[in-house]
């Protein structure tokens, strides 16, 4: 079996499903362009045709309002932003309309959007080029939000998401695109909201989504040589979220690493941190460490995007920390040693 | 249907949403209603002169004024009125309240009160029709004020590149809240929008039906025949405050004088001298009035005597498909 790309996996799923479900269709910016969305639709215009793949002016705001309103008249639109940080012009539309929307409406109008969005950052594209902004998403009821960290899941997660019936925002992030895998085939879609183990080890949990479970991995690797077995838990979908998985993995190792390349205060991380002090807190061996963005918009200069965001070195400095190795490890402050924050 | 009878129905839903509003006034100022009510009465032509050119198979996108929209395309009153009072029973399960109706069986799949917020989501239903290729079409209702928001625009310029069979169906009753329009725009010109992104745009008097429906009827055969969209605007005045029942008094503006010119130009009344000049009997129209009164009457008894949603109830439907 040949490996492909996270990309590939994108552009994958998307040809599986444009070719199996005529309800689906594609509407966002830089749709027809090669190189706007990172390759991921290369073609896709030429072979189901621009009535299925409409690319868009930058109405953010009325384009995410339009694919809302065809996914409540039976359509099963997937609406992209090329980047995340401009997707907040479409607030209203995702959050007060398409998340409210079953409740409000005792789910007798499901609403089967994908809003695709697109986290692009790093090459001193600044603070409002670089974003991460997924826990104000998964903080609103009635949203579910995936994370692929995978070359599979970046095309698993995308069928799951289609086929949900709920409003999800698929969130890729394009420093995963070199990620390779084996894809799957066809569009049968799973629940959303099941991790995955990918690595077991016994003496900490590192639970990390998207770009953190690469830097995750290879902090394994590096840990190992030292003697410490981290298991690494990719989250995979962080609304709803694999409680089960991560409870279980933290009950058995006794140690937890929670990390997300996002920033410090009131993350997804927070989140994860909580529900394993209240639920797990009997079998804890050490307090529950983060491994975070610093509380800063994103910088341009390469001199000050380098200290900005955590890689494998901040995820072994946390681990040696919690395991007891290197107990006098600042938090909460960019050192010279490590990069991102530990907190 | 001949003239007659179209007139008949007409008249009979005008006075239904009236009599409908009329109570809800009542449960307001006695406090029966917490939700907050915005009244529609006055501008009963624009609604029923419009969703006359369209069958269940239609959308209809309101807002937080839609009552009018919702009986007038054929929403079930009983519901509706459960609904305002919030009630189990209600078109939206007593979630809702008056601002958020739901009549999925006559084409109306929400309406909400963010401004502007449906006008979107009214383009996809039309993009949607037109994908599905059924001839139908979608009705965005929006009042004045809504046009000050920016994705109003966005959304008319999709519409049109997209060619979609859309109708939007502006209200303009002078007023965004306390508002009007003279202190908000330095030209009362909403309609020539429409030449900005290239669709047909019309001025009525939305106080006559007879005109209403005509620029619908014009603009609905156009969106059915794949033409694409088009713009209504109808000059009309809400006889009540912003939000509330008081007629004359509401946010800290009084309006006397201008409600003093405006009911004179009462919809229904013009519709009922209109038949009364043709010959229709009196006594008709008088047991028209009558019929309706008593009709609402018994539906808002239904409501008053309703249940309230089990609290047992609160977390169900965050997600479709039976998910929690």
């Amino acid at each position: 079996m040949s490996e492909s790309t996270y990309g590939e996996g994108i552009h994958q799923a998307l040809v599986a499903l444009l070719e199996a479900d005529p309800t689906v269709f594609v509407l966002g910016q830089g749709l027809w362009s090669p190189w706007y969305v990172g390759g991921t639709m290369t073609d896709l215009d030429k072979r189901f045709g621009r009535d299925r793949i409409m690319d868009a002016p930058v109405s953010e705001n009325a384009t995410t309002g339009t694919a809302i309103g065809a996914a409540m008249s039976g359509m099963r639109p997937i609406v992209v932003h090329p980047r995340m940080d401009f997707m907040l012009l479409a607030a209203d539309p995702i959050i007060n309309q398409a998340a409210n929307w079953s409740h409000l409406f005792s789910a007798k109008v499901p609403v089967p959007v994908v809003i695709r969005a697109i986290i692009n950052r790093g090459g001193e594209q600044g603070a409002q080029h670089s974003q991460a902004l997924q826990a104000m998403y998964a903080h609103v009821p009635g949203m579910k939000v995936v994370m692929p960290a995978t070359a599979r899941d970046a095309y698993q997660l995308l069928v799951d998401a289609v086929y949900d019936g709920n409003p999800v925002m698929y969130i890729d992030d394009r420093w995963c695109y070199g990620q390779k895998g084996e894809l799957p085939t066809g569009t049968v879609p799973g629940p959303i909201g099941m991790g995955a183990i990918l690595r077991p080890g016994k003496d900490l949990s590192i639970i990390a989504w998207s770009v953190m479970v690469q830097e995750a991995l290879a902090a394994a690797e590096v840990l190992a040589r030292e003697g410490i077995e981290a298991e690494v838990v990719d989250l995979r979908a962080i609304k709803p979220w694999d409680r089960k998985l991560v409870l279980e993995s933290v009950r058995r190792t006794g140690r937890a690493l929670v990390a997300e390349a996002s920033w410090a205060t009131a993350g997804m991380h927070a989140e994860v941190a909580a529900v394993i002090a209240s639920e797990a807190f009997d079998r804890l061996r050490a307090p529950i460490l983060r491994v975070t963005l610093p509380d800063c918009p994103a910088p341009s200069a390469r001199t000050l995007e380098e200290p900005y965001y955590p890689k494998a070195a901040t995820v072994i400095a946390a681990a040696r920390r919690l395991c007891g190795c290197s107990p006098s490890h600042p938090l909460r402050q960019a050192t010279l040693a490590v990069p991102g924050w530990i907190c | 249907m001949t003239d007659y009878d179209i007139n008949l129905r007409r008249l009979r839903m005008m006075w239904r949403i009236r009599h409908a509003e009329e109570v809800i006034a009542g449960w307001v100022e006695s406090g029966l209603a917490r939700t907050p009510c915005h009244l529609y009465i006055g501008q009963e032509a624009v609604a029923t002169g419009i969703c006359g050119s369209l069958t269940a198979e239609d959308q209809v996108w309101g807002n937080h004024r839609s009552h009018g929209h919702y009986l007038a395309k054929g929403g079930d009153l009983t519901g509706m009125l459960c609904e305002v009072l919030c009630r189990a029973s209600g078109c939206a399960g007593g979630r809702g309240g008056s601002m958020h109706l739901l009549g999925r069986e006559v084409g109306i799949l929400g309406t909400v009160p963010i401004v502007g917020a449906t006008v979107p989501l009214a383009v996809g239903g039309a993009l949607a029709m037109r994908m599905q290729g059924k001839g139908r079409v979608s009705v965005a209702f929006f009042g004045d004020g809504c046009v000050e928001e920016g994705h109003v625009g966005e959304s008319m310029n999709l519409a049109a590149i997209y060619r979609t069979p859309c109708l939007f169906v502006i209200e303009n009753n002078l007023y965004s809240s306390h508002m009007h329009i003279r202190e908000r725009r330095v030209k009362d010109n909403i309609a020539t929008m429409a030449d900005l992104y290239g669709m047909p745009g019309e001025v009525v008097d939305g106080n006559d039906i007879a005109a209403v429906a005509v620029a619908g009827a014009t603009a609905v055969a156009r969106a059915r025949a794949g033409e694409g969209p088009s713009l209504i605007e109808a000059r009309t005045f809400r006889w009540r405050g912003h939000v509330g029942h008081r007629m004359d008094q509401d946010v800290g503006v009084s309006r006397r004088g201008e409600l003093s010119e405006w009911l004179p130009r009462c919809p229904i009344a013009r519709l009922r001298a209109r038949l009364l000049e043709a010959g229709v009997a009196p006594t008709l129209l008088e047991q028209l009035e009558v019929d309706s009164k008593a009709e609402v009457a018994a539906a808002a008894q239904v409501a008053e005597a309703a249940p309230f949603p089990d609290p047992s109830t609160l977390t169900d439907h965050v997600y479709a498909g039976g998910q929690s």
